[in-house]
């Protein structure tokens, strides 16, 4: 059967560009599909139209939205749904995913389900988001409680947004400006066009009016259209990438996390603190934001970096179809040799030991499966300053550093997650008053576990809504809106 | 990087026998044109001094050895600095001495550009590609507007050219497109914005109070323009687009929505080297691929593998752009362009080989941005 073509939507509108890149299969090299590509002049067209006001499902109630996204997730995990001219079964979808991005099948399905559970629980997202119990506030545009009013004023008729390849996941960031009334334009990631354009399909048929939705798969210049054109966006990428929009208040930047793990005194021995350290640099094996990269100890790190290495040396390059597989494939085998030689230079440098090679006793590149692996690392720093101690890479790497307990909070810099495993009041104070930490968890909660009530990185509804001054006094023409 | 139907010229596309025969004429014609321009230019009557020293270091002389285009692989390739720092004098053909000339240099390029000496060749080359024009698009008696490079380019004097023989006037917009790339490369987006909306306020002026209905301008200009006003709607009825590439995409977007399907579009590629290189018009197969023929006999392109740019690719395979210009003014044989294509085979309208899909040439190992997090 020849590949799929997957076309561009032009405000829900499919649109077959003369222009066509191919998703490789990451073992045979083979196109799973071609996608049609967009030019940067389109998406400006696009996105300058006036009509933005009755864009976006803005005439639909919340909670009619929040009823559509609910079903939208349903039909994502469990329906066939349109694929260009083609179907895609759910099935048929994991393995694709797999095939592009390496993630092993396991760990797609993982996110599927997440990305389903997100789309149920949006209510609560948005409260969380919003701090508004009343949704209607988004229909109105202001609520009044116990004589208070709050209002809100949109900052834009549609979010840009320019997607990574690294996991199916973080496709649940934007989601929910469907139900803030705000029309998405996204830019799929390369190897990863795969989620956006079925959760659309999904957001479609559950009834999403169709301009609300912008797929443009496009190059470098494209993506800058997006960020340019549309009134507020969520950029993803590396610090080169992103640098260029480092701040301007209308990108909200997600970039490298360097999520941490730290570890008080007072729970160095407790059971359970090495599980959450594996858990927090295993998971999605280890592609996300959110993935611990370091590992913060007061002493002892070269005993807990060798009991980390232990347990993550048994780790090892699964069959992407078998359930135990944990780790994914490099889809550009030159990036893992890069990411490799990388480390390597960090280690000739002195300072840091391998300690994972130590128990392994071999490389960490391995081809296996028809794939390029790296495999989970553990790297013992001297100190947070050693240029592997603050890093962060594509696949479970951690490194292990001391740091005294007291010390820990200002020392560990911009912190996308922290997991702090202490009850030391003193430290957990201090990390409460860290701004320089994006999420906080007090206890054994990896890093990676989202509550849908708390916001992730930024916060989609303060992007994309300002607070506004609202006094309305008796008139006797009716205000829209809610007394 | 975009991939449009890969492969799917692979299997060369034999001609039939009244192409063949047009296919051999072209070439005798090349080839007469060749030995002709040897003559020329290693005849110390006629010659340029560059040419008259290069044969006597070289110890052999052309006019014995080069009997058409395929000979011309005995002069190497053609070096680039020839042309940036030869003395002018030496490029000057002895037929030419005392004649008023021009320094025509390359568009974009920073550091020291490229010359290339003009006594009338864009004249020729614009009086032929004017004969190529569809009146319907480009009306005799219509006023132009230029809005593409100006300053020491050759395509400001050539626009105007081809208004006056064609019975009109050119309005230029002045345009440094040195200024654009410096820009570029700093990252310096706000200052090409401001300068876009010089560009475009100026247009715009000129489009409001001048008949104008024909035009030259690069794709992005184009599609800036599009976005302040309707082109047809101001009453331009062809255009006349190059200077960068154009994917399959990108022209198809000129066509049916920067234009809004009313307006002639005559893509072109060239350069102040060769001259303008025509294209096929589109046809439906070409699903917006656009295949360009050099102006031969002047200016002769050939499609050759980066690895070995003596063999020409197969047909439908893409590889690096070698130009080869043989006028009595200038002679550049065998000169690597910056641009690649895949080879197209010869048309009816044009009997020799072309180049589809003309883009910047990309060596192995681009940087590969990484899209994580």
């Amino acid at each position: 059967m020849p590949a799929p073509h997957i076309p561009a939507l032009r405000l829900g509108r499919p649109y077959a560009s003369a222009d066509r890149a191919p998703v490789p299969d990451y073992r045979s090299g083979e196109a799973l599909a071609w996608i049609s590509q967009v030019n940067s002049a389109l998406i400006r067209r696009d996105l300058f139209r006036p009509d933005g006001e009755a864009a976006g499902g803005r005439a639909l109630p919340a909670a009619d939205l929040l009823e559509t996204a609910r079903r939208a997730g349903e039909l994502f995990a469990r329906e066939t749904l349109p694929l260009g001219e083609e179907t895609q079964s759910p099935d048929a979808f994991i393995t694709q995913v797999s095939a592009s991005t390496g993630l092993p099948c396991p760990l797609v399905r993982r996110h599927v389900r997440r990305i389903a559970e997100l789309c149920a629980h949006l209510p609560e997202v948005l409260r969380g988001l919003i701090r508004e119990d009343d949704l209607s506030l988004l229909d109105g545009g202001w609520v009044k409680h116990n004589g208070a009013v709050r209002a809100f004023a949109p900052q834009t008729p549609a979010l840009g947004v320019v997607m990574p390849s690294n996991s199916p996941g973080v496709n649940t960031l934007w989601l929910p400006a469907i139900v803030m009334k705000v029309a998405v334009a996204l830019k799929p990631g390369r190897d990863d066009p795969w989620t956006p354009y079925r959760l659309f399909q999904a957001l479609l048929a559950a009834g999403l009016p169709a301009d609300a939705l912008s797929y443009y798969p496009t190059d470098h210049e494209g993506a800058m259209a997006i960020l340019r054109s549309a009134g507020r966006s969520l950029l993803f990428g590396d610090d080169e990438t992103t640098a260029p929009w480092r701040g301007d208040s209308r990108v909200e930047i997600h970039g490298p996390g360097r999520s941490k793990v730290l570890i008080g005194e007072d729970l160095l021995d407790a059971a359970g603190t090495l599980e959450v350290c594996i858990s927090s640099i295993l998971e999605n094996s280890g592609r996300s934001c959110t993935n611990a990269s370091t590992i913060v100890v007061p002493r002892r790190g070269a005993e807990i970096a060798e009991a980390l290495a232990a347990r993550l040396a048994t780790v090892e390059p699964r069959p992407p179809e078998d359930e135990e597989a944990k780790l994914a494939a490099f889809v550009r085998p030159e990036i893992a040799e890069r990411i490799d030689a990388a480390i390597e230079q960090g280690l000739r440098g002195g300072g840091a030991v391998d300690v994972t090679g130590a128990v392994r006793g071999g490389g960490r590149l391995v081809r296996a499966h028809g794939g390029t692996y790296l495999l989970p690392t553990i790297i013992r720093c001297d100190s947070l300053a050693h240029p592997l101690a603050n890093r962060e890479f594509l696949f479970p790497f951690a490194s292990v550093v001391e740091i005294p307990e007291m010390e820990m909070a200002e020392a560990i810099g911009p912190s996308l997650v922290v997991t702090a495993l202490t009850r030391n009041e003193t430290v957990i104070r201090r990390l409460l008053a860290a701004p320089h930490i994006g999420r906080l968890h007090i206890g054994p909660i990896p890093t990676w576990q989202v509550a849908w009530d708390q916001p992730h990185e930024g916060n989609l509804f303060e992007l994309l809504y300002r607070r506004r001054a609202l006094q309305v006094g008796e008139i006797s023409a009716p205000v829209p809106g809610r007394s | 990087m975009s991939v449009s139907r890969a492969g799917r010229e692979a299997a060369a596309q034999t001609p039939a026998s009244g192409l063949a025969d047009a296919v051999a004429r072209a070439a005798a014609v090349r080839d007469g044109w060749v030995r002709e321009m040897m003559a020329w230019h290693f005849s110390p009557e006629t010659g340029c001094p560059f040419w008259l020293e290069w044969k006597e270091g070289a110890g052999w002389d052309p006019r014995d050895r080069v009997q058409g285009v395929r000979d011309l692989a005995l002069f190497g390739f053609f070096q680039d600095d020839w042309l940036r720092y030869t003395p002018l004098g030496k490029w000057i053909p002895h037929a030419y001495r005392g004649k008023p000339y021009h320094v025509f240099e390359t568009g974009g390029t920073t550091g020291m550009p490229k010359q290339r000496l003009n006594w009338n060749d864009f004249q020729t080359d614009y009086a032929a590609f004017s004969e190529k024009l569809n009146p319907q698009g480009f009306p005799f008696g219509a006023d132009w507007l230029h809005l593409g490079p100006t300053g020491p380019r050759r395509l400001r004097l050539a626009v105007e050219y081809l208004a006056n023989i064609r019975g009109g006037a050119c309005f230029h917009i002045d345009l440094d497109p040195r200024w654009v790339v410096r820009l570029k490369k700093q990252g310096q987006t706000g200052i090409l914005d401001d300068y876009m909306d010089h560009l475009m306020e100026q247009t715009v002026v000129l489009l409001k109070h001048r008949p104008i209905r024909s035009m030259y301008a690069t794709p992005r200009l184009l599609e800036a323009l599009a976005e302040r006003l309707s082109l047809p709607g101001v009453g331009i009825v062809g255009v006349f687009c190059g200077g960068t590439s154009m994917s399959p995409q990108v022209t198809r977007f000129l066509v049916e929505e920067v234009l809004e399907g009313k307006v002639q579009f005559e893509p072109t590629y060239g350069n102040v080297l060769m001259g303008v290189a025509y294209a096929k018009p589109l046809e439906p197969e070409d699903e917006w691929s656009v295949v360009y023929y050099g102006p031969q006999p002047r200016a002769v392109l050939r499609v050759v593998d980066p690895a070995d740019p003596t063999q020409d690719v197969d047909y439908g395979a893409w590889g690096r752009v070698l130009l080869s210009t043989m006028t009595r003014e200038f002679f550049m044989p065998n000169m690597l362009e910056r641009d690649e294509a895949r080879r197209a085979p010869p048309c009816a309208l044009y009997p020799w080989d072309g180049g589809r899909d003309v883009r910047p040439f990309q060596r192995m190992g681009e940087r590969i941005v990484e899209g994580v997090y």
